[in-house]
C-alpha cells in the first residue's frame, strides 16, 4: 500500500475535536510550557505559581497553538507530581482544555502520570527504541491503552539517528513493529526524525538540514499514514543570541520541512508566516547553509548575522509582545484585557519609578482604567470583561496599600477620586446590581463604603456622615423600597444632609426619581439606569467646577419629567372600580380541573442536577448588561464572545455544584387549596378536607385604566365565583440556599467578578426552580396535563396551560398576599425562607408565588390605579388607608 | 480484589461462539436493549428489610436505594424484570450493576462486596436470558460497568479546581474488579455506560483490557456517553465527536449515548455518532425530559414515535431505554424498530476487528 493511498487521518482531541488529513495546514504545537525551552516558565513552575503558568498555556492557544506541549523535566521539579497538578488545573479551563495535550518527557513515569488525568486523545511526546524492542513495545502498547496517540524519535539501541540512512532504517523498524506486533494504528504514529543543528562549523553537520528533509520524504512516501515532526528551533542552534538570524533560519528550515512532508512541529506560530519576508540577502545565505549549497555557506552567513546581531532582542514573543510595552502601556494593557499576571511586579516598577504610590493610582492606573471606562462606555468593552479589569485594579491597588499607610502617615490624609456610600435600603436583599455599580465606581478610583443590604436609613446617614462620603448610592429591587428610598430624602433634608444622592436597581426610574423622591431633597439626585452611567454621574457630582452645572441640567430635566407626567397622568382615562368591577372578564367554569392532591405538599429538595436543564439564560446575560436571547446570543457578533466566555464560567459553576453541592440546598413546597371567588376580587381558600371552613384569602387587583376591549382585568376571574368552594388555586415558594456564603468568600478573596456570578446564577437556579415546580404541579400534583410534553424552549416560552403570577410583579402588585402564602404553607419551616418587613424573600434566590390553572388564565398588567380601589382594599386588609398607599405607590394615579 | 483462583471463568470458545451470534444477529436487525432497571425496582415498593435481607439484616448503613444489593438479598425481583424486558422484545439485557464498583458502594459500607455484587447481577441475568433464548433467537447479558459517583477529570472543589476525588488507578482497579465479576457471572458483552467523564471511562477501558489479559479472552465492549444538555457537551466538557475520538482506540462493539436527555434532544449528537463512528451505534435515550424523581411524561408509543426518526434514517444498530422506561416503552420501540434496517459500518479500510 503506497502512503497516498492511506486515507485514515489523524484524530486527536481536547474538549474538542482536532482533526489531521493530508488537506490539512500545518498542525503547530505550542512549545511555551515546556521547562526545558521557556526559563519564565520552568520559574513558574518551580514556585508553584501555577496561574501565571496557566496565563501561559491560555496565550498560546489564543495565538493559534493547535495543541499545547508540556514538558516538566528539570532537576529541581518533581516532574510527575508538576504534570499531574498542572493538567488538572487545565482541564478546569475551558478555553485551554478545548485543545488536545502533548506529554513531552524523557521520563516514562512522567508521561504515564500525564496519561492518567488528561480525558482527551494526547499525544505521548515521545517514545523510542532506545532501550530495546521490548521496553518500546511495552511503552507502545500502554501508550494505546491510555487512548493516545505518539511520537517515536529515531533513536535505537545504538543512539540517535544521525543521517539519512539510519533515520529511515529505524523509522521502518519502529512502524513495522508498531503497526504489525503492537496494533498501533499507523495514523497514530509521528515520527520525530530528529532535527539537528546546521552551519555549526563541523563537516559532518552540513548535511544535518537535507537528511532531515529527504527521511521526511522518505517517510511520507514508505510508511503509510505515519506523520512528521520535529522540534525546529534545534537547527539554529550555533546562532544563539541572534535571533533575527535564528528566525530567518527557522522560517525558511520549515518552509522546506513542511514540502518534504512535515506535518507537526513545535514552533512559534510566527514562524509560518514569514518565509516571503525574509530579506532576499539573508533567505540565499540561509538556504545555502541549509541545503549545503556552498563551501563558505557558514562563514557568509555567520558573517551576514554580525551585520544585524544589534537589533535582536524586540521580536522575542509574540504572544507576550505587550510585555515590552512601555510601563504605562503595560498597565492600561494589563486592565483592559483583564490579566492580573504581572500586575504587582509592573505596579512596583511604577512606584519606584514614581515614587509616590498615591500618584501611581492617580496616575497610570486611572488613566488606563479611563480607557476602560471610555471602552465601556462606547460599548467596545462590555460589563463582564470591566469587571475582570477591576479585579486587576483592585490587586494593584491591595499591593500598593501598605505604601499607601506609610504615605498617609507622612503626609496627612489624602483622598482619591471620591468616596461613594452604596446600600440596598431597608427590607430588601438584592443586590447583584449595587454590587456591579460598586465595582465600577471602585475600578474609576472611587472608594466605595459598600454598607451591604436591608440597611435603615439612620444606619445609612449615620454612616454618611461619619465617614464624610461624597455621594450616597441607594439600591433596591423589590417595589416597596421605592418608598424606602422617599423615606431617605426625606430624613436627609429634616436632618439637613446635603449629600448628592444616586438612585438605582430594577424598579427604579428617571420618572419615580423625578416625581417621588427630587421634590422631597434639596441636595442634587440622580437616577442611574446601569453601571456605565454611574461614573459620569459620580464624577460630575463630586467635581466642583461641574457640580452645580450639572446639578442644575439634572434639575431642569426633572422638572420636564414631572410636567410631562402630570399631563400623562391627566390624559389617563380611569374608570370606577364599581364601573370596573362590572366589565370583569367572564369565563366558563365548566371544566375544572380535579386536583390529584389537595392541601400543602411536603417540600422537595431537588438537586443541581436536576433543576440545571430548566434554566433560561438569557436573563442571564441582561444582568451583565449585555442584550440578547439565548442562545444566539452566544453567536451575537458584538457580544457574543464575552456571552459566551460568561456562559462557560456559569457552566463551570454548575459543573462543579453538580458535582459537590457546596452548601447549595434548593428546597421548594406547594399546596392547592379548594378556592372561590368570595368577592369580584377576593379569592378564598377552604380547607381540603373540611369543605366549608376557610383557611385564608387572597386579595387581587383589577385594571382601572379604561381598557380597549371593554374589559378591566383581574387575577381573581380566572376563579369561578361561589360562595362555595368548586374551584382551586395554588401557592407556591422556592429557595436556593448557602448563595451568599459562597459569593460572599469570593469578595473576601477579592473576587468581586467570582462572586457576582454565583449569585447570578444562584438567581437563575431560583427561577429554574419556580419552573421544575411549576411542571410538576401541571403534571402531578394538579395533574391537568399529565400528558405535557415540553423542552426547555417551550418552558421557557411558557406554551403551557395555567400561570404563576408572583405577588410584587405587575399582574398582583400587592406584596401582602406573600404573608398568606407563608402561613398556608409554613414556608420558614417547610423551605427555610423568611420574610422581611417589607416583604423580600430571604435568602434572595427565592421566588413565590400563585397558581392558576384556568385554560384562559393569562399574565396581565393591573397598572395604574384609584383611590377607591385602594380604599376597598385598605378595608379588605384591614389596614389605614396611608399604609395601603404605601404598598401599592408604585400604582397610584397620583403622586 | 475478590477474584482468585477458586472464579470459574467461562471457556474461551463458548465466548467466542456467543460473540459470533452477537455479531450475526447485529448484522440481521436493529438490537432491542432493554430499559430502566431503578423505574422497575421502585414499582416493588421495596422496604429496608427488603434490601437488607437477613444476610444485612445488622449492617451498620441504611440500604434501602442501594438496588445492586437486591441482586443478593431478592434476586427473583431482578430476574424478574430482566424477564419482563426479554418478554417485551429485548435481546440484550443490562446487569443491575450500575452502582456496583468498591468506589460507589463505598457509600453504603459494602466496598468490598464489589465482586460478589457482579457475579451475582450476571447470574441473575444470565438465568434470564437462558430460559428465553432459543437456537433461532438468541438473547445476551452485557455487564455493566456505571460511571460512579466520583469523577477523574472536575474537581468537586469550585476553590480547588486542581482536586480530584478519585485518580485514574483507584478507578482502573475498582472497575477491573467489576468486569471481572461480570466476566465470571456469565456476561456475553460488557457495557461502559452513562459516561458523564470521559476520563472514568478511558480508566473503564484500560480495566477491561487488563481483564481481559486475566481470562485470555475478549468479550465485545459496547460504549455509551451521556450528553448532559443542550450545550452538546458531557459533563467534563467533551464535544460528541472529541468524546467519540477520546474511546476509539479499543475495538468497540458499539458506541452511543444514554440517559439525561429524551430521544428528540439526543438527534444532533447521534447524528454526529452515525456520521463519524467507524463503529456500531446505539441510544438509550430518557423517557422524556430529565427528571431524576423517576418520573417521566413520556409514555410507550410517544417515546417509540420519537426514536423513529433515528432508524428512519438508518442511524441505529442498537436501540433501547433509560431512566423511566419500562418493558411496554421496550416493546413499543421494539415493534417500531422491526420495520427498519441497521446502520451499515463505515466500510473504511483498516476499521478496527
Amino acid at each position: 500500500m503506497s502512503a497516498s493511498s492511506y486515507h485514515r487521518p489523524l484524530k486527536l482531541s481536547g474538549l474538542e475535536p482536532l482533526i489531521v488529513t493530508p488537506e490539512s495546514n500545518f498542525v503547530n504545537v505550542g512549545e511555551r510550557t515546556n521547562v526545558t525551552g521557556s526559563r519564565r516558565f520552568a520559574r513558574l513552575i518551580r514556585e508553584e505559581l501555577y496561574d501565571e503558568a496557566l496565563a501561559i498555556a491560555r496565550e498560546q492557544v489564543e495565538g493559534g497553538a493547535q495543541i499545547i506541549d508540556i514538558n516538566m523535566d528539570e532537576g529541581l521539579i518533581d516532574g510527575a507530581h508538576a504534570m499531574t497538578t498542572f493538567l488538572n488545573l487545565i482541564a478546569a479551563e475551558p478555553d485551554i482544555a478545548r485543545v488536545p495535550i502533548m506529554i513531552d518527557s524523557s521520563k516514562w513515569s512522567i508521561i504515564e502520570a500525564g496519561l492518567k488525568v488528561a480525558q482527551g486523545k494526547c499525544v505521548v511526546n515521545s517514545i523510542s527504541m532506545k532501550e530495546g524492542e521490548a521496553e518500546f513495545m511495552r511503552q507502545a502498547t500502554l501508550v494505546r491503552r491510555y487512548g493516545a496517540a505518539t511520537i517515536v524519535m529515531a533513536f535505537d539501541e545504538k543512539g540517535q539517528a544521525d543521517s539519512y540512512e539510519r533515520r529511515i532504517e529505524i523509522c521502518e523498524r519502529a512502524y513495522r513493529l508498531l503497526t504489525e506486533h503492537v496494533g498501533f494504528p499507523p495514523e497514530d504514529i509521528i515520527f520525530d526524525p530528529n532535527i539537528f543543528p546546521v552551519a555549526t562549523g563541523m563537516d559532518e553537520h552540513r548535511r544535518n538540514a537535507i537528511d532531515f528533509f529527504e527521511a521526511t520524504r522518505w517517510i511520507r512516501e514508505n510508511l503509510p499514514g505515519a506523520h512528521v515532526s520535529g522540534g525546529v528551533s534545534n537547527v539554529s542552534f550555533s546562532f544563539r543570541g541572534n535571533p533575527t538570524v535564528r528566525e530567518a533560519m527557522h522560517s525558511a528550515f520549515l518552509y522546506h520541512a513542511i514540502r518534504a512532508g512535515m506535518d507537526m512541529g513545535i514552533v512559534n506560530p510566527s514562524m509560518l508566516e514569514v518565509y516571503d519576508s525574509i530579506p532576499s540577502d539573508l533567505l540565499e545565505r540561509v538556504e545555502d547553509v541549509l541545503f549545503n549549497r556552498k563551501n563558505d555557506a557558514t562563514e557568509r552567513l555567520l558573517a551576514f548575522a554580525a551585520t544585524v546581531e544589534s537589533k535582536g532582542k524586540e521580536r522575542e514573543k509574540i504572544t507576550d509582545a505587550w510585555r515590552e510595552f512601555p510601563l504605562e502601556k503595560r498597565l492600561e494593557h494589563a486592565l483592559v484585557k483583564g490579566i492580573t499576571d504581572h500586575i504587582e511586579e509592573d505596579t512596583e516598577e511604577a512606584r519606584t519609578a514614581i515614587g509616590s504610590p498615591l500618584r501611581v493610582i492617580e496616575g497610570p492606573l486611572m488613566d488606563g482604567m479611563n480607557v476602560v471606562g471610555d471602552l465601556f462606555g462606547s460599548g467596545k468593552m462590555f460589563l463582564p470583561q470591566v469587571v475582570k479589569s477591576a479585579r486587576v485594579m483592585k490587586r494593584a491597588v491591595a499591593y500598593l496599600t501598605p505604601y499607601l499607610e506609610v504615605e498617609k502617615a507622612k503626609s496627612g490624609s489624602k483622598r482619591g477620586a471620591g468616596k461613594v456610600l452604596l446600600a440596598t435600603v431597608k427590607g430588601d436583599v438584592h443586590d447583584i446590581g449595587k454590587n456591579i455599580v460598586g465595582v465600577v465606581l471602585a475600578c474609576n478610583g472611587y472608594e466605595v463604603i459598600d454598607m451591604g443590604v436591608m440597611i435603615p436609613k439612620e444606619k445609612i446617614l449615620d454612616e454618611a456622615i461619619r465617614q464624610e462620603v461624597d455621594i450616597i448610592g441607594l439600591s433596591g429591587l423589590i417595589t416597596p423600597s421605592l418608598e424606602e428610598m422617599i423615606d431617605v430624602a426625606q430624613e436627609m433634608k429634616r436632618r439637613n444632609i446635603q449629600t448628592p444622592l444616586l438612585i438605582g436597581g430594577a424598579t427604579t426610574s428617571r420618572v419615580h426619581t423625578a416625581v417621588k423622591i427630587a421634590p422631597h431633597i434639596d441636595s442634587p439626585v440622580v437616577h442611574v439606569n446601569d453601571a456605565s452611567r454611574a461614573v459620569p454621574a459620580a464624577s460630575a457630582l463630586i467635581s466642583k467646577e461641574h457640580r452645580t452645572g450639572f446639578a442644575r441640567d439634572v434639575a431642569a430635566d426633572y422638572d420636564k419629567v414631572r410636567v410631562q407626567y402630570q399631563r400623562d397622568r391627566a390624559r389617563k382615562k380611569l374608570v370606577t372600580h364599581e364601573v370596573a368591577k362590572t366589565r370583569a372578564h367572564q369565563l366558563d367554569f365548566n371544566n375544572i380541573p380535579v386536583p390529584n392532591r389537595l392541601g400543602a405538599q411536603l417540600p422537595f429538595a431537588p438537586s443541581v442536577a436536576e433543576i440545571r436543564p430548566f434554566i433560561d439564560w438569557s436573563p442571564f446575560f441582561r444582568s451583565w448588561g449585555l442584550a440578547g436571547v439565548f442562545p444566539r446570543i452566544l453567536k451575537d457578533t458584538v457580544v457574543g464572545v464575552e456571552a459566551q466566555k460568561l456562559f462557560d464560567d456559569a457552566q463551570r459553576l454548575l459543573n462543579a455544584w453538580t458535582q459537590d453541592p457546596k452548601g447549595i440546598k434548593m428546597k421548594a413546597v406547594h399546596g392547592i387549596f379548594p378556592a372561590a371567588r368570595t368577592s369580584s376580587e377576593t379569592v378564598t381558600l377552604f380547607d381540603p378536607v373540611k369543605a366549608n371552613q376557610p383557611i385564608g384569602k387572597f386579595e387581587f387587583l383589577r385594571q382601572q385604566i379604561d381598557q380597549r376591549d371593554g374589559i378591566q382585568r383581574s387575577l381573581a376571574d380566572f376563579i369561578s365565583p361561589c360562595s362555595t368552594p368548586d374551584d382551586f388555586l395554588g401557592c407556591f415558594a422556592v429557595a436556593v440556599h448557602g448563595i451568599d456564603p459562597i459569593a460572599d468568600a469570593q469578595v473576601a478573596q477579592g473576587d468581586d467578578y467570582e462572586a457576582i456570578l454565583i449569585k447570578a446564577v444562584g438567581d437563575r437556579l431560583a427561577e429554574a426552580l419556580a419552573e421544575w415546580l411549576h411542571q410538576k404541579v401541571r403534571c402531578e400534583t394538579w395533574g391537568y396535563a399529565s400528558d405535557e410534553s415540553l423542552n426547555n424552549e417551550a418552558l421557557i416560552k411558557e406554551q403551557y396551560q395555567g400561570i404563576r403570577p408572583a405577588p410584587g410583579y405587575p399582574a398582583c402588585p400587592d406584596h401582602l398576599d406573600k404573608e398568606q402564602i407563608w402561613s398556608l404553607l409554613k414556608a420558614e419551616d417547610t423551605i427555610g425562607a423568611r420574610l422581611t418587613e417589607n416583604l423580600a424573600m430571604q435568602p434572595a434566590s427565592a421566588v413565590s408565588g400563585y397558581y392558576f390553572a384556568h385554560p384562559e388564565s393569562r399574565y396581565l398588567g393591573v397598572g395604574l390605579i384609584a383611590d377607591d380601589q385602594i380604599s376597598d382594599l385598605a378595608q379588605r386588609r384591614n389596614l389605614s388607608l396611608v399604609s395601603m398607599k404605601r404598598w401599592l405607590s408604585a400604582n397610584l394615579l397620583d403622586a | 480484589m475478590a477474584s482468585n483462583n477458586l472464579t470459574a471463568f467461562p471457556s474461551s470458545e463458548s465466548i467466542a461462539q456467543r460473540t459470533s451470534l452477537l455479531h450475526q444477529a447485529a448484522s440481521k436487525r436493529i438490537l432491542i436493549l432493554d430499559g430502566a432497571m431503578g423505574t422497575m425496582i421502585q414499582q416493588h415498593r421495596l422496604t429496608e428489610e427488603d434490601f437488607r435481607g437477613t444476610r444485612f439484616a445488622n449492617h451498620m448503613d441504611p440500604l434501602k436505594g442501594n438496588n445492586d444489593l437486591l441482586s443478593l438479598t431478592r434476586p427473583e425481583v431482578i430476574e424478574s424484570i430482566h424477564r419482563a424486558y426479554l418478554e417485551a422484545g429485548a435481546d440484550i439485557v443490562e446487569t443491575n450493576t450500575f452502582s456496583s464498583t468498591s468506589i460507589a458502594q463505598a457509600d453504603y459500607g459494602l466496598q468490598t462486596l464489589a465482586f460478589e455484587l457482579n457475579e451475582a447481577s450476571a447470574r441473575a441475568a444470565r438465568k434470564a436470558v437462558d430460559a428465553i433464548s432459543t437456537p433461532d433467537r438468541m438473547r445476551f447479558v452485557a455487564g455493566a460497568l456505571g460511571p460512579t459517583n466520583k469523577t477523574a477529570s472536575l474537581s468537586p472543589d469550585v476553590n480547588n479546581p486542581g482536586f480530584r476525588a478519585v485518580t485514574f488507578d483507584a478507578l482502573v482497579s475498582a472497575y477491573k474488579e467489576q468486569a471481572l465479576g461480570l466476566i465470571a457471572g456469565g456476561s456475553d458483552l460488557l457495557l461502559i455506560e452513562t459516561i458523564f467523564d470521559t476520563l472514568n471511562a478511558k480508566a473503564a477501558m484500560f480495566a477491561v483490557q487488563e481483564a481481559f489479559d486475566e481470562v485470555k479472552f475478549t468479550l465485545p465492549l459496547m460504549i455509551s456517553g451521556t450528553i448532559t444538555d443542550a450545550s452538546g457537551r458531557t459533563l467534563s466538557g467533551q464535544t460528541t465527536e472529541a468524546f467519540l475520538i477520546s474511546m476509539e482506540h479499543m475495538p468497540l462493539f458499539s458506541i452511543g449515548l444514554n440517559c439525561a436527555l429524551g430521544a428528540e434532544q439526543l438527534t444532533p449528537y447521534l447524528e454526529t455518532l452515525a456520521n463519524k463512528a467507524q463503529f456500531r451505534v446505539s441510544a438509550y435515550p430518557n423517557a422524556g425530559l430529565p427528571n431524576e424523581m423517576g418520573e417521566y411524561d413520556q409514555d410507550p408509543s410517544a417515546m417509540a414515535a420519537a426514536v423513529q426518526p433515528f432508524l428512519e434514517r438508518g442511524w441505529i444498530n442498537v436501540i433501547g431505554g433509560c431512566c423511566g422506561t419500562t418493558p411496554d416503552h421496550i416493546r413499543a420501540i421494539a415493534e417500531t424498530a422491526q420495520s427498519f434496517a441497521p446502520r451499515k459500518l463505515n466500510s473504511e479500510k483498516n476499521t478496527a476487528s
